[in-house]
């Protein structure tokens, strides 16, 4: 089991500087001068020329991704050229944020999808499947922001139940978490369904039937956790999509999160901040491939004794 | 050689007095082709028939967009039709520099219908070819386009898409070449998982033996093998791909004026949204509708191929 | 009425129709089966692939789903008649009066328990005793199905289980409320032949220690003659021919079963060649006119092809759906 753990992270550890050097190279091919950007246009040449060489700017390539890269592994991430703030300390101001509304949003769609899922499977074919299908594909066809404006429109301000915008008090989100959360119980709901039902046709599912067991012991008992083991793994692909979401739903609530530091980062022009944003959510991302796979393992005797 | 003949029918025979696995499913496929399947799917998926028909309209609004568009979606007339109302001259009324809503929709309909098919057809046959040459030949090439497509796959989809329209700049075409970028990797591994199933099979280990050539086998005997698969993903990367650029459109590093998408004419909706909801009411709808379309299909398509699909 | 419940034989199935409604078509998978299972005797079922062997099987204990369902005929087990009978009913007749071994062992344990816990559950659904005198009784069970560490297999997965041993589990299982019926579908198919033999042995004598009444469905007759008392005869849905295990190798009638028998190799002929039926398996969607075997039949004339044989009468228990034996005759 450790040396599976071992090996699993060990795995990750090539892909994540992958994902380095792709980011890396893609803004560091962008036009424009970094220098002009951060100190405005009129500035004198000769210092334009130090702060180049004192920021490595004209080192190779290759150089500079290492350098990149040795210091991102101490937690430097450089200076976001408009904030002229240290980019880890801005990422980890705007990272609670984003945690809190990913984990609501996560929570909504656990709470929702799961039973939705196991009740359309159980009531395959029929209104409820029906009903309940329909809402997890609205959930997953619905664009998030507008999904989010519709909810200001109706709740914040034909209503007024809500406030706008804002992340201060719970009330505040509500709609975010909804939001985000309705997209992901769609996807949760559907695969639980389609898991439930491919389960049902095995073999040992006619076996706890044969036995004599109640119909809900058998779908409860035995094929749910069976059905279960992939839904972990999605939690993982739930993070990435999560995350993704969160862009959006952050720039719509006016939330600082990670999101919201990329998008106005690209509004910026402000390389560094969106480098260290984007490295800094996809090892999330990784990290959370990593725990379900882990998860699974520990949840599926057959991997378990390996 | 004769000899080999008769043993092999005798083996075959032979056979049919073993209890053969699934033959259940075998006998109800015998003689249904693909196409027909998809046909009767739509003949008992009402909702799925449904879908095709909102989608073929919409396909029809778009191309004939100069025919039934009933203004010029460019055409301004900020003084008197400035947050015009919906009305019956203006259906879905108009925006703020006066253009009717309803006609920059059906132009709307344009953008997300091309995003949803070129960067898709793009990502697939990267994707294809990739899957192909991966699990074919293995070894160093399987290592490194996996390792790519685990690097890609890594990335959520929309922020590496917002890296690539950083880097390139905003427009049309550059969201082909961001989606593109992002989405092979998905296609990439099905069809590399499917390549080293049927690669095992007797009739690639026959062609080998005789000495076809690499290419040939992949493209006469394997790839014909992956369509079904293919043509599921393709009708579920759509919709995907016609949410991704309204995301981007809606983050304002999307299209980019004068040209209009339905995600751009929520973005720009929003400043006024609770005074003139319709302007960002009309073009979410729309894109719900398209979406939903696509996905209902989609379903429609994936449950009518899955006997295909397992291998 | 009760003694004539005590002469009825434990299970009597008459003219079962199961169908499947499929959207090609309804498949009559069993198409008037009657088939009758004696107390204290091991009963064959024998057919090609597809004739409609486990699907008769799972019918007694209603585990036919969608598409399929029971369309007609009678099940009664100890004069109770299960079509139509109440879910409940059939629920405690499952695992406990009749049980059924599957055909696949590799696929029919839940991958995610102990194999322990799984057979307990098939004590507990049914009798009211603690864990741990279910746990006593399993464990007990595995002995008396020959499982070696019996302690120690209880808390094993399945996939830690050869076939073998996995079937064991099955038939421990099955056995576990000691049932008055065993149905085992193909309980040695997946298993290699020296493990078939144990298996076998295993059925036979647990049929002589607890009382229990076996069908056992194969599509081996080799297994059928080792085994059984008497034995049917199944193609396409319906009986061919049903005899005492020695009429059917002695006296053997059907053109069918004489294919089937010719079939099994023999390494003393003089030319060691294979014999086959001709033919395929009729597609239950288009079957033939007139006799369902006519197509394949060596000996079919013209009424075959235009009218369906009865079962006739060959005397000594033997029925054969052939017109050849209309009036007693047989072949020349
Ligand atoms: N779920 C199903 N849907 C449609 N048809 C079915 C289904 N299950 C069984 N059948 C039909 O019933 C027929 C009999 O199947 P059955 O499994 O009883 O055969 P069998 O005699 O047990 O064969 P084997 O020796 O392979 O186990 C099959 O030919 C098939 O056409
Ligand atoms: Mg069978």
């Amino acid at each position: 089991m450790a040396r599976y753990i071992l090996k699993r992270v060990l795995i990750s550890i090539p892909v994540l500087i992958g994902v380095v050097f792709v980011i890396f190279f893609m803004l560091n091919v962008v036009p424009g001068d970094p220098v002009t950007l951060m100190m405005g246009e009129h500035i004198k040449p000769d210092l334009i020329e130090a702060f180049r060489e004192r920021m490595g700017l004209d080192d190779p390539f290759i150089v500079q991704f290492f350098n990149y890269l040795k210091n991102a592994v101490q937690g430097d991430f450089g200076m976001s050229y408009k904030l002229n703030r240290e980019v880890s300390g801005l990422i980890f101001q705007a990272f609670p944020h984003t945690l809190k509304l990913t984990l609501w949003a996560a929570l909504v769609a656990w709470i929702i999808g799961i039973p939705a899922g196991i009740l359309s499977a159980v009531k395959q074919n029929t209104l409820v499947d029906r009903g309940f299908m329909t809402f997890s594909l609205m959930g997953v066809s619905m664009p998030v922001f507008w999904a989010g404006l519709l909810l200001q429109y109706v709740f914040a301000y034909k209503l007024g139940w809500l406030p706008v915008t804002g992340y201060k008090t719970w009330q505040a989100m509500i709609m975010p978490s909804l939001v985000l959360g309705w997209s992901s119980a769609g996807t949760i709901a559907r695969l639980t369904r389609s898991n439930l039902l491919e389960i049902m046709k095995n073999d040992f599912i006619r076996t706890a039937r044969a036995k004599g067991l109640k119909e809900g012991t058998v779908v409860v008992g035995h094929a749910l956790k069976n059905a279960m083991l992939p839904v972990v793994t999605m939690m993982a692909i739930q993070v990435s999509s999560l995350l993704g979401g969160a862009v959006m739903t952050e720039s719509i609530f006016g939330i600082p999160g990670l999101g919201r530091v990329a998008v106005s980062a690209i509004g910026d022009r402000d390389m560094p901040l969106l480098q260290g944003t984007i490295i800094f959510t996809t090892m999330l991302i990784i990290a959370g491939n990593l725990i379900a796979d882990l998860l699974y393992s520990v949840l599926d005797p057959r991997i378990r004794v390996e | 050689m004769q000899e080999a003949i008769q043993a092999a029918e005798f083996a075959e025979e032979t056979t049919r007095f073993m209890p053969p696995r699934e033959d259940v499913e075998a006998e109800l496929l015998d003689d249904t082709s693909i196409w027909s399947s998809l046909k009767s799917m739509l003949k008992n998926n009402k909702l799925a028939a449904l879908s095709l028909a909102v989608i073929v309209i919409v396909i029809l609004m778009a191309v004939f967009a100069p025919i039934v568009a009933p203004y010029d979606p460019n055409f301004q007339d900020a003084d008197n039709l400035r947050f015009a109302a919906p009305s019956m001259a203006h259906w879905l009324g108009c925006d703020e520099l006066g253009r009717d809503v309803f006609s920059r929709l059906i132009y709307g309909a344009r953008v997300s219908l091309v995003i949803g098919l070129v960067p898709t057809l793009i990502a697939m046959t990267i994707g294809t070819v990739m899957g192909l040459m991966s699990g074919y030949m293995g070894k160093k090439v399987d290592f490194i386009i996996m390792r790519f497509a685990d690097i890609v796959l890594a990335f959520p989809s929309l922020l590496l898409a917002m890296v690539v329209m950083y880097t390139l700049g905003a427009s049309l075409v550059n969201i082909f070449i961001a989606l593109s970028i992002v989405k092979w990797a998905g296609t990439a591994r099905i069809v590399r998982a499917q390549t080293l199933s049927l690669k095992e099979k007797e009739f690639v280990e026959a062609a080998k033996a005789v000495g076809v050539k690499k290419w040939i086998i992949m493209m006469r005997h394997i790839l014909p093998n992956c369509i079904p698969n293919l043509i599921v993903l393709f009708s579920l990367n759509i919709p995907d791909s016609i949410m991704s650029e309204s995301s981007l459109s809606f983050l304002g590093i999307g299209a980019v004026p004068p040209s209009t998408s339905w995600g751009l004419m929520v973005y720009r909706g929003k400043q006024y949204l609770f005074n003139y909801p319709w302007l960002t009411l009309a073009p979410g709808v729309a894109i719900l509708i398209l979406v939903l379309a696509f996905n209902f299909l989609g379903d429609g398509v994936r449950d009518a191929l899955d006997p295909y699909l397992k291998d | 009425m009760s003694e004539l419940q005590k002469n009825e034989e434990l299970l009597k199935i008459t003219d079962l129709k199961t169908h499947f409604f499929t959207h090609k078509g309804v498949v009559p998978a069993v198409d008037g089966v009657s088939i009758e299972i004696p107390r204290r005797q091991i009963v064959g079922v024998v057919g090609e692939s597809g004739c409609g062997k486990s699907v008769t099987a799972m019918s007694v204990l209603q585990l036919i789903s969608r598409p399929g369902k029971i369309v007609g005929g009678s099940i009664r087990l100890d004069g109770r008649e299960l079509v139509g009978a109440d879910i409940n009913e059939i629920r405690s007749i499952r695992g406990n009066k009749v049980s059924v071994i599957f055909q696949e062992p590799m696929t029919s344990l839940n991958p995610v328990y102990t194999v322990g816990r799984q057979v307990s559950e098939a004590i507990t659904a049914h009798q009211a005793v603690s864990q741990e005198e279910a746990r006593q009784r399993v464990v007990d069970m595995f002995k008396a199905v020959g499982i070696p560490e019996a302690e120690k297999r209880y808390k094993s997965y399945p996939h830690q289980l050869s076939g073998g041993l996995r079937q064991r589990v099955m038939i421990g299982m099955a056995m576990a409320c000691q049932p008055q019926l065993l149905i085992a579908d193909e309980p040695t198919t997946a298993l290699d032949v020296t493990i078939e033999a144990q298996i076998l042995h295993l059925m036979k004598q647990l049929e002589h220690d607890f009382g229990t009444s076996i069908m056992l469905i194969t599509h081996n007759l080799g297994v059928v003659a080792e085994v059984c008392d008497y034995v049917y005869v199944m193609y396409a849905g319906k009986i061919m021919e049903q005899a005492g295990i020695f009429d059917l190798f002695d006296h053997t009638a059907h053109p069918y079963t004489k294919g089937l028998l010719n079939s099994i190799p023999k390494p003393t002929a003089e030319k060691r060649r294979l014999y086959n039926i001709k033919g395929m398996v009729p597609n239950l969607l288009r079957l033939p006119k007139g006799c369902r075997f006519s197509p394949r039949c060596e000996y079919a004339r013209p009424e075959c092809f235009e009218h369906e044989p009865e079962l006739y009468d060959a005397g000594n228990q033997h029925l054969v759906r052939c017109f050849l034996y209309k009036n007693g005759g047989g072949p020349a």
